[in-house]
């Protein structure tokens, strides 16, 4: 191995290091080693497939040791530590990497022909045995639940945000500030419970299964979220811009609705459409309080409401008679709901980057 | 109406600013209406359950705590090992966005691992139970056959890689984004002036996170751990799909016989339950609540106390 300096004469500027290129020849070389191995393996027949990311994971922690050795052999113990410490971390940030790929590739490769398909989008799972069937009933849910939880929870979490900026002093919002923290870490499946509960009591029917129910559970997860990014948000507005307003003599709650809104709207935007993006997931919840049903159902109010993440819970988790139907189906339902929450967070950013306050002159 | 004996100015109470204010007022009020009725409507649920006579509550257990606690242990349990992945996982992602990555990549980086805080919990259950556990299964095996030794490896393998170690892979992939998030903004309000001091005095670059960023970033780094502990205790839906739960305690990680969480023995028994088992599973949400409520208290006081010792310098 080129651990040694070249050149005709020893150079005691580039003396004792390693010479440049040698880093990528050393992963290149513990990958190439580590693959013959497993080539070697496969074909003595201990394992069926080729083992790949064995290979490159067993290669990366040769590299590592490799490296290690090498540089304190020739820069010394420092710099050694100083390399191991460098691909360690880009190790973590390539591992990091790994489920996230993984998850893209798998949930396209297995959800794309099934979403595609012409009874995915069309159809309801009412009367549906054989491969067809859709989740139209449960899209039609998802949208109705999730949008009436923005209805309840954008007003209520828009103005105690406003309260936390422009009004509150004291005690009470001390409390609603620690509270909106203890609200951030609800468990969701804690919210569905404290739905259930709620609507068990308001109607007495221990059976209680409706998607407005859903839509409270999700708006107790979504207000802190809303609070706290318009909260953020609301602070970015300037004073100057404030007082300005004032100085002319402009009442309070019309600099409010006038000057701060209009200035960080498109920061509120955001922040509100990041939050449907967080909770338009959730299943615990809506499993508890909304029910699962094969049918279409457009009344919140009434009987149970199929929603997009408990759909792909429910195919997955009760798989009929012909299972990989109901998996396929699992993988579209998949597909769809991180469409609509990449899309979401896509149209946030962009409303973010397009609409931001132009602050400087 | 403006008081001239004491000079003092006082702006007109008009009706648009009462209504307004008053409004802000009613909206913050909710929010800790809400808070009381989650927490007062979940003890009232609960009560019946506590209270149970012996041989009314489901798996024929004595009294509600006998029934919770091997839940509480499994929520535990689960929660630690995923924490103890990711924590390294994510300190690692954090500096190599903060510091080693090429500035110009850094923010885009950071928005690929935002996207992983996108994907629902219950896709991450699906891509857990169909594709990691059986990639994972055959390393399984292998720990099992040459570690077995170790107690945690020991016991009969799991057939469907459906174990607690594949849910607590999968519960770090899910609190890996907020933890590093937190990690990465700590990492980058390190005073720069105390890296280019260490970095003049010849010190490496790790030298330099070594003495410089990683103390002054210690506190944010226990607040995101207690964060990032907070989500997993709560995550249902990943955890109900990927674990084979059995109502056991142990501490073994590779066999098909694992300590359930709470948050999953709900959604799983929640559909059948009736009853008493109703009240029984509520009860148990309330311990949930109550556990993670502590856990977010942990990190906010943390957080805090960070916040006003930064103000100084």
């Amino acid at each position: 191995m080129a651990i040694t300096t070249t050149g005709p004469m020893p150079n005691a500027l580039t003396a004792g290091r390693l010479p440049r290129g040698a880093v990528w020849m050393v992963l290149l070389g513990s990958w190439a080693l580590l693959a013959s191995v497993f080539a070697l393996v496969q074909m003595g027949g201990v394992t069926e497939k080729y083992n790949l990311i064995g290979a490159l994971f067993l290669g990366t922690v040769l590299f590592n040791i490799v490296l290690f050795v090498i540089t304190y052999l020739v820069e010394g113990a420092r710099q050694a530590r100083d390399r191991l410490a460098s691909s360690l971390v880009v190790t973590a940030f390539i591992i990091a990497l790994l489920p996230l790929v993984s998850l893209v590739y798998t949930v396209l490769i297995n959800g794309a022909a099934r979403m595609v398909a012409p009874s995915f989008l069309t159809q309801s799972m009412r009367n549906v045995l054989g491969a067809d069937g859709g989740a139209v009933h449960a899209v039609i849910g998802t949208l109705e639940v999730t949008a009436v939880a923005a209805i309840i929870s954008v007003p209520i979490g828009l103005l105690t945000s406003i309260y936390l900026v422009e009004y509150g002093r004291g005690l009470l919002a001390r409390v609603i500030t620690f509270m909106v923290d203890v609200m951030t870490g609800i468990p969701s499946i804690v919210a569905g419970l404290f739905a259930y509960a709620l609507f068990v009591l308001v109607t007495g029917d221990v059976g209680f299964r409706s998607g407005f129910g859903g839509s409270v559970a999700l708006s107790v997860l979504m207000i802190p979220v809303v609070v706290r990014s318009s909260e953020e948000m609301l602070k970015l507005v300037p004073n100057e811009l404030r007082e300005a307003s004032y100085a002319l003599g402009v009442p309070k709650w019309l600099t409010v609705l006038k000057i701060v809104l209009p200035t960080s709207i498109a920061g509120i935007t955001t922040g509100v459409m990041l939050s449907i993006a967080r909770v338009i997931g959730e299943t615990a919840p809506l499993l508890i309080i909304s029910g699962l049903t094969a049918s279409v159902n457009y009344d919140l109010f009434k009987d149970r409401m199929m929603t997009l993440p408990v759909f792909v819970y429910t195919q997955y988790s009760n798989q009929g008679a012909n299972q990989s139907d109901f998996v396929d189906r699992a993988w579209a339902g998949a597909l769809t709901l991180i469409l609509i929450v990449m899309l979401l967070n896509l149209g946030a950013r962009i409303i973010a980057r397009i609409f931001a306050p132009k602050l400087g002159r | 109406m403006a008081r001239q004996s004491t000079g003092v100015i006082t702006a007109r109470v008009r009706l648009g600013d009462r209504v307004f204010s008053g409004s802000t007022v009613i909206a913050g009020s909710v929010i800790l209406g809400v808070l009381a009725a989650v927490a007062l409507f979940l003890i009232v649920q609960s009560i019946p359950a506590i209270t149970a006579k012996e041989g009314t509550l489901p798996n024929s257990a004595p009294n509600f705590w006998a029934y919770v606690w091997p839940l509480v242990f499994g929520t535990v349990w689960s929660a630690a090992l995923a924490l103890i992945i990711s924590i390294p996982i994510s300190i690692g992602v954090a500096l190599f966005i903060s510091h080693y990555a090429p500035r110009r990549l850094a923010q885009g980086l950071g928005y690929v691992i935002d996207l992983l805080a996108a994907v629902p919990s219950v896709v991450f259950g699906l891509w857990g139970v169909l594709v990691l556990a059986r990639e994972i299964q055959p390393f399984f095996v292998f720990l099992n056959t040459n570690f077995g030794w170790i107690p945690l490896f020991g016991g009969v393998v799991s057939g469907t890689g459906k174990t607690v170690l594949t849910v607590a892979i999968v519960l770090a992939v899910m609190v890996l984004p907020i933890m590093t998030a937190v990690c990465r903004e700590i990492f980058l309000q390190t005073p720069q002036l105390h890296e280019e001091a260490a970095l003049a005095l010849g010190a490496t670059r790790w030298e330099m996170i070594r003495m410089a960023v990683l103390p002054f970033a210690r506190p944010g780094i226990i607040s995101a751990s207690m964060l990032g502990l907070g989500r997993a205790l709560g995550e249902t839906l990943a955890v109900a799909m990927v674990l084979s739960p059995a109502r056991v305690i142990n501490f073994f990680l590779l066999t098909p016989q694992n300590p359930n969480t709470i948050a999953a023995n709900i959604a799983l028994q929640f559909p059948e339950a009736s009853g008493i088992g109703i009240n029984t599973l509520i009860a148990s949400g309330l311990v949930l609540f109550v556990i993670t409520f502590i856990v977010n208290a942990i990190a906010r006081v943390a957080v805090n106390r960070r916040k006003a010792f930064s103000g100084a310098n």
